[in-house]
């Protein structure tokens, strides 16, 4: 799960980790409000967005005078802002963070994930801030230093010292990230974080490091454990099937085809995507309904599925092991019966009770397509959505 | 011979009295009759489903000398149950739930490393089958036949696919695994290529992946030095947008890492034949016994 900017440094600031002085706002009004709090001559207008590169796409402006932070706001917000992350569609504005400007001196990059190869958490650290940490380390890798940390060992001090004259910090800035850096550490830990992404990492005139920055994601596992965390969730920030999917325990990720899909298992779900562009066709979306699907999960995932103008043909994809093929039969027929089909079905079972399931289909009185495999259901899907 | 369970495997289910705990084993039992007894806290001293119910895994050991565990203990307390069956020196632990915090399993995968005795199969996993000898886990167990091909797979419904596929074509199976879809978790492809690399009933080996993280690259470049025998393979995701969470906790492709395209490319560097299609699994294998592997 990912939260906005002006989230994480809130939840910075909570943690005792420096950030600028700043103020979410929603109006140019607030916007020139939060100026006027902030004193300074200088403040930066920020568009609040779950995307990096704000800057590219004009995302992040310079003010001067209350005058221009009411403008410039009243222009950011309701833009669509296009970054090389956002994807050409780019993302509504409905969000600023006004903040005040820092006396920079050195922009440095520090992160902290998740090393899955060795479990444990991995810090980076790097003299480029403000850059596209992926260029950095594939042109001048030797600017990035990477640490791990194993949490039932916990941080120790070699890892900050490895941190810090692998960057050749001066005094100053050693003492200060080794007293920055097991804030951080604690933090992610506390809170399930997946990725904490400071850049940059500014090191002011004044000899102290601030967070400029701050782009975090969340375990979504773990958020059962984190109310205060689910509670910053952005559904404006979300594909909005994929909100309404959430509503019913559906894995739902949408795309840009015509065929949708609905099918038991991440992996199969997948590859049914894979299997339908290799016949030729557009998948309209992911859908795993899992193992624990219940009829009511299996008719809300149809309402989305056929209530998105996009889709021509839908291929429901079951290999049933805790799903079983009577269970899933039933609910197709229920839901198509409930919400009247208008679009050609493809259906394919095996596995657990699939004979009962098929009997299920075939004594439905519905026009549903059955397929004997996988191959042979993307086909008829393929050809139905043409 | 297969690998790592087979007729000798005593098996316990950690939450034998939750509803899906009690439909697997039920099923599982029926397949092959390997289970003997079943851990919920607070239960123990009773029978369910005719099996004997423990308190700890401890106990249930100690009584019925098991020596296998399939977990189906709800994502917040599951990790502490892979560490009891780990701590109890359960030599095989297979771990169904999907939902466990990352962060939970590190000190799992710590302990498995410092343990001589204990393996893990999953977490987020559909469980492990030695068709016509022991069951652990959700598959389907009419779909398989005993015979030479042995199945490595990080998806459950799709790893049915080769299944269904090998089983139609004539090959059957040795040992199918599903090794789970967690960013950590336990026993991954090298470990298990080696095992079907000395099971001499092992003829021909299968490999799914699908995008996020590189454990399919690694396991190609293993197969390239160390695996004789021909393996046939599959990534899923090769359509899936960057950055999105495809279902599996681990399926998340970042950066040019973790695409199907660069682990394809890197299996079929390593002399391994791969599936374009999700259906022409069966075929790739089949491709792949046929050809002497360079």
């Amino acid at each position: 799960m990912n939260i906005h900017e002006y989230q994480a440094k809130a939840l910075f600031a909570l943690n005792g980790v420096p950030v600028p002085e700043g103020y979410f706002a929603a109006s140019p009004l607030e916007a020139e409000f939060a100026y006027r709090r902030l004193g300074g001559p200088i403040a930066v207008v920020k568009a609040q967005v779950h995307a990096g590169g704000r800057g590219k796409g004009g995302g992040v402006k310079l003010v001067k005078s209350a005058e221009e932070c009411f403008n410039i706001s009243k222009n950011m917000l309701g833009m669509t802002l296009i970054t090389p992350q956002t994807g050409p569609e780019g993302k509504l504005v409905r969000k600023l963070y006004i903040e005040a400007g820092s006396n920079i001196e050195k922009e440095f990059y520090l992160a902290m994930l998740v090393d899955r190869d060795t479990a444990t958490i991995a810090i980076m650290f790097s003299t480029e801030g403000g850059m596209d940490i992926e260029e950095v380390a594939a042109k001048t890798p030797e600017k990035i230093v990477t640490v791990n940390v194993d949490p039932t060992t916990g941080l120790q001090g070699y890892h900050l010292r490895n941190l810090s004259f692998a960057m050749k910090l001066n005094k100053d800035q050693t003492k200060e990230l080794h007293a920055l850096i097991p804030k951080l550490y604690t933090m992610f830990l506390k809170y399930d974080f997946s990725l904490l992404e400071i850049n940059p990492l500014v090191w002011t005139k004044e000899g102290k490091f601030i967070a400029i920055d701050g782009k975090m994601n969340f375990d979504e596992n773990a958020l059962f454990r984190h109310k205060d965390i689910a509670a910053m969730r952005d559904y404006d920030e979300e594909d909005a099937r994929e909100v309404e999917a959430a509503k019913y325990g559906l894995n739902y990720i949408g795309l840009d085809g015509n065929i949708g899909c609905l099918v038991n298992g991440a992996g199969l779900a997948m590859a049914t995507m894979d299997i339908i562009k290799h016949c030729g066709g557009t998948p309209a979306n992911f859908l795993d309904v899992g193992g624990g699907a219940t009829e009511e999960m299996v008719t809300n995932a149809f309402r989305i599925l056929f209530s998105d103008a996009r889709v021509k043909a839908v291929f429901v994809n079951i290999f049933g092991g805790i799903m079983r093929c009577d269970v899933i039969a039933n609910a197709v027929v229920n839901a198509a019966k409930a919400l009247g089909l208008k679009l050609p079905l493809v259906v394919r079972l095996e596995g657990t009770n699939v004979e009962l399931g098929k009997e299920i289909l075939k004594n439905s009185g519905l026009k549903i397509i059955p397929a004997d495999n996988m191959e042979d259901g993307a086909k008829k899907a393929v050809a139905a959505a043409k | 011979m297969s690998i790592i369970v087979g007729k000798n495997t005593k098996v316990i289910t950690q939450g034998i009295t939750g509803k899906s705990g009690e439909f697997h084993t039920k099923l599982s039992h029926e397949y092959a009759p390997r289970f003997v007894g079943g851990v919920t806290p607070g239960k123990g001293g009773t029978t369910h489903i005719g099996l004997p119910v423990f308190d700890t895994v401890k106990d249930a050991r100690e009584k019925t000398g098991a020596n296998a565990s399939m977990i189906f203990v709800p994502p917040p307390f599951a990790a502490d149950a892979i560490l009891e069956a780990i701590a109890a020196e359960i030599e095989t632990i297979v771990c169904i739930t999907e939902g466990i915090p990352v962060l939970d399993m590190i000190p799992v995968k710590k302990a498995l490393e410092r343990s001589k005795k204990s393996k893990l199969i999953g977490p987020n996993c559909p469980g492990i089958i030695t068709p016509g000898e022991c069951k652990i886990g959700i598959m389907p167990g009419h779909i398989h036949k005993r015979g030479k091909i042995g199945i490595i797979s990080k998806s459950g419904t799709l790893t049915y696919e080769s299944v269904g596929q090998t089983t139609a074509l004539g090959l059957g199976q040795t040992t199918c695994i599903g090794i789970g879809g967690d960013p950590i978790g336990g026993m991954s492809y090298i470990e298990l290529l080696q095992m079907f690399e000395e099971d001499p009933e092992t003829e021909g080996i299968i490999m799914i992946g699908e995008i996020g993280g590189d454990l399919e690259i690694r396991a190609a470049e293993f197969v390239k030095s160390n695996i004789k025998k021909p393996v046939a393979g599959f990534i899923a995701g090769q359509t899936a947008p960057k950055g999105k969470r495809m279902g599996h906790a681990g399926a998340i492709i970042s950066g040019s890492h973790g695409t199907a395209a660069e682990k394809m490319e890197a299996m079929r560097s390593a002399g391994i034949t791969v599936a374009e299609a999700p259906s022409d699994i069966g075929k790739a294998i089949a491709a792949a016994l046929n050809r002497k592997r360079l």
